[in-house]
């Protein structure tokens, strides 16, 4: 692999000395621009817009609208969400349990298939290859899946959650692309014959040289775990077990849902109609949002040179 | 003797074995039995007899199946959408690539490409947020653009014909960044000797793009569409399901087959009919993929998946 392709990535591939000459005009380097500067705003003009109205008045929604600058500042919506935070912290706990443990195991997985696969003298390697490969092509559809798990008596269950991803056909292709491109064979050879055993030549070499794939999955894997709810809607009835995006799937469904564990039938009607509804629903997207924005600019640096990685053919 | 040369390899190799046993069971729980479990499809299945109990019916979920209307919308829907989304996110996912390479400041092709991305990390959840926030009662569409010009506001969420155009602009609002950075690798990894030729030889910018860079990221370009095409009978379900808001007004437009199985399994309960689904969105898609490969195959062996 080209050790300069990270470095290119991120500085835009430009920059040498030989295509200083060879540049695009003035003219048309400026309507590029003008044209990024305007995709980036229409990137980024939804999230200020919730933002900007989590944090409006709800009357004023009500009279004029969602504005991208609120008519009348108000923090109401987040104090009527953390009056009971109970169940956004749980949900909370629950994504970031989900997300740990899940991407650690399928980290851990997804070496343990790739590297005997990756092993030149491994029998029936071919085989086992495909019998990952064979996963892309072909799946039994929602419905026996969903029978599976149930029969299993995972509905219910965090491992309902956890167990989906753990083995992701794609990413034990990448990693055992990468094991057989980068680690030399003579170097097992060598353990071998100062006699390390397998599963310590795993340890103690192969997992430490593969710190770039073990990233790019990694933040593969949290992005899927973190951004589930999918697993959740199919498999979780339990009010207890419900992950912070499955939360806000609810919420925006049913605002009354946020209100369930707090307010008996008989005035919840009553409740209803003071419920900052329009308000309350964009708070909640930007606490769920919260955590990514925080940690983009680490996830995309990382996840970009993933991506080369990634793309490496073997 | 064949079988104790198999025992010979598995005590031989009885680490790696062991190493394979954890994974591959979860794949075997995961991918495999589901794949036998699609016998489903072909029995009157009821939960108290289970899968292996239920009595066999031959092809009557599939009749009734396709006796439906849903089912041939949902097929429509799904094929409909993928083609578009693979030729407009490809197409304008290579023009941005191509463009943020040449940009003369790499500090804004680095911002650009960072700010580009953000979207492919948001989940659907939250995306249908973003996108009830242009799209409700009150939000932004309706109150700040069109009432403004003295226009009506318009009921999104009732208004099915409307989302020909709204799902095709999310999705590639949500997905253009990832395929803009996967081809700005394959563009940065090209042999920067070519275009130092070109320029020798008064090639210009645009020539340089249609007979190097172009050609040069070809096989990256076959992959991504190869992997989506074989997929083109699998929506992207949180697309169809959350933006909409699962909304029932919505489904002429927004119901594809993976919606169909959901809401035939989840919420209708007919287990039989969502299995027969299932099983023909799977059938159709491998002889798709295997197809497509074929394709390839013929046209430039060495950019086949297998």
């Amino acid at each position: 692999m080209n050790p300069n392709i990270d470095s290119q990535i991120t500085s835009g591939g430009t920059g040498d000395s030989a295509s200083a000459v060879n540049q695009i005009s003035r003219l048309t380097n400026a309507l590029l621009v003008v044209l990024f500067i305007l995709l980036s705003i229409a990137c980024l003009f939804p999230l200020l817009l919730v933002i900007s109205v989590s944090f409006t008045n709800e009357h004023a929604i009500v009279l004029h609208g969602y504005n991208i600058i609120p008519k009348q500042f108000s923090d109401y919506a987040y104090r009527y969400l953390f009056k009971d935070p109970g169940e956004i912290i749980r949900g909370y706990g629950i994504s970031i349990l989900v997300t740990v443990v899940g991407t650690i195991g399928s980290l851990l997985l997804t070496a343990l298939y790739a590297f005997p696969i990756s092993r030149k003298d491994m029998p029936y390697r071919n085989a086992l290859a495909f019998i990952v490969f064979f996963t892309m092509l072909f799946s039994g559809g929602l419905v026996p899946w969903y029978l599976a798990y149930s029969v299993a008596g995972l509905k219910d269950t965090l491992w309902a959650l956890i167990i989906p991803n753990l083995v992701v056909p794609f990413n034990v292709l990448i990693m055992r692309t990468f094991f057989s491109n980068t680690i030399p064979g003579s170097l097992i050879e060598a353990a071998k014959i100062d006699g390390s055993g397998e599963v310590r030549i795993f340890a103690q070499i192969i997992l430490p040289l593969s710190t770039p794939v073990m990233a790019t999955i990694g933040l593969f894997q949290t992005l899927t775990y973190w951004n589930d709810w999918f697993t959740s809607s199919v498999f979780i009835s339990n009010n207890h077990l419900v992950s912070l995006q499955y939360l806000m799937y609810k919420v925006i469904n049913n605002i009354q849902y946020l209100n369930s564990g707090r307010v008996d039938a008989s005035v919840a009607g009553k409740v209803a109609a003071t419920i900052p509804t329009e308000t309350v629903r964009m708070a909640m997207a930007i606490v769920g949002i919260g955590p990514i924005i925080l940690v983009y600019p680490f996830l995309q640096k990382y996840f970009v040179k993933g991506l080369t990685v990634g793309s490496v053919k073997g | 003797m064949m079988s104790s040369q198999f025992l010979r390899n598995i005590v031989k190799y009885r680490a790696l074995f062991l190493m394979l046993l954890l994974p591959l069971s979860v794949l075997i729980f995961n991918n495999y039995i589901p794949m036998f479990g699609v016998i489903v499809a072909f029995k009157n299945y009821n939960f108290a007899d289970g899968i292996l109990g239920s009595p066999w019916q031959g092809l009557e979920n599939f009749k009734y199946l396709f006796q439906t209307e849903d089912a041939w919308i949902a097929t429509r829907n799904t094929v409909l959408y993928n083609l578009l989304f693979i030729v407009m996110t490809t197409v304008v996912a290579i023009f941005l690539a191509i463009a943020l390479n040449e940009l003369r400041s790499t500090k804004l092709s680095r911002m650009f490409q960072s700010v580009l991305l953000f979207p492919y990390f948001l989940s659907f959840v939250v995306v249908s947020y973003l996108a009830y926030a242009f799209l409700g009662g009150n939000g932004y569409i309706n109150k700040a653009i069109l009432e403004p010009m003295g226009l009506s506001s318009i009921s999104w969420y009732t208004e099915a014909k409307d989302w020909i155009f709204i799902l095709p602009l999310v999705n590639i609002w949500k997905n253009v960044g990832y395929g803009m950075v996967v081809y700005l690798a394959g563009i940065v990894g090209i042999d920067h000797e070519y275009y130092e030729a070109a320029v020798i030889d008064g090639a210009t910018k645009w020539q340089q793009i249609r007979r190097i860079t172009l050609p040069l990221m070809l096989p990256v370009i076959i992959v991504m569409v190869i992997l989506q095409v074989g997929r083109i009978f699998n929506a992207d379900f949180g697309l169809f399901f959350q933006v909409p808001l699962n909304t029932g007004a919505l489904y002429p437009t927004t119901n594809v087959i993976d919606t169909f199985v959901y809401r035939s399994l989840l919420i209708s309960g007919n287990v039989g009919m969502s299995a027969a689904a299932g099983f023909y969105q799977a059938v159709i898609g491998l002889v798709l993929v295997l197809a497509t490969n074929l394709i390839v195959r013929r046209v430039s062996r060495e950019n086949a998946l297998f």
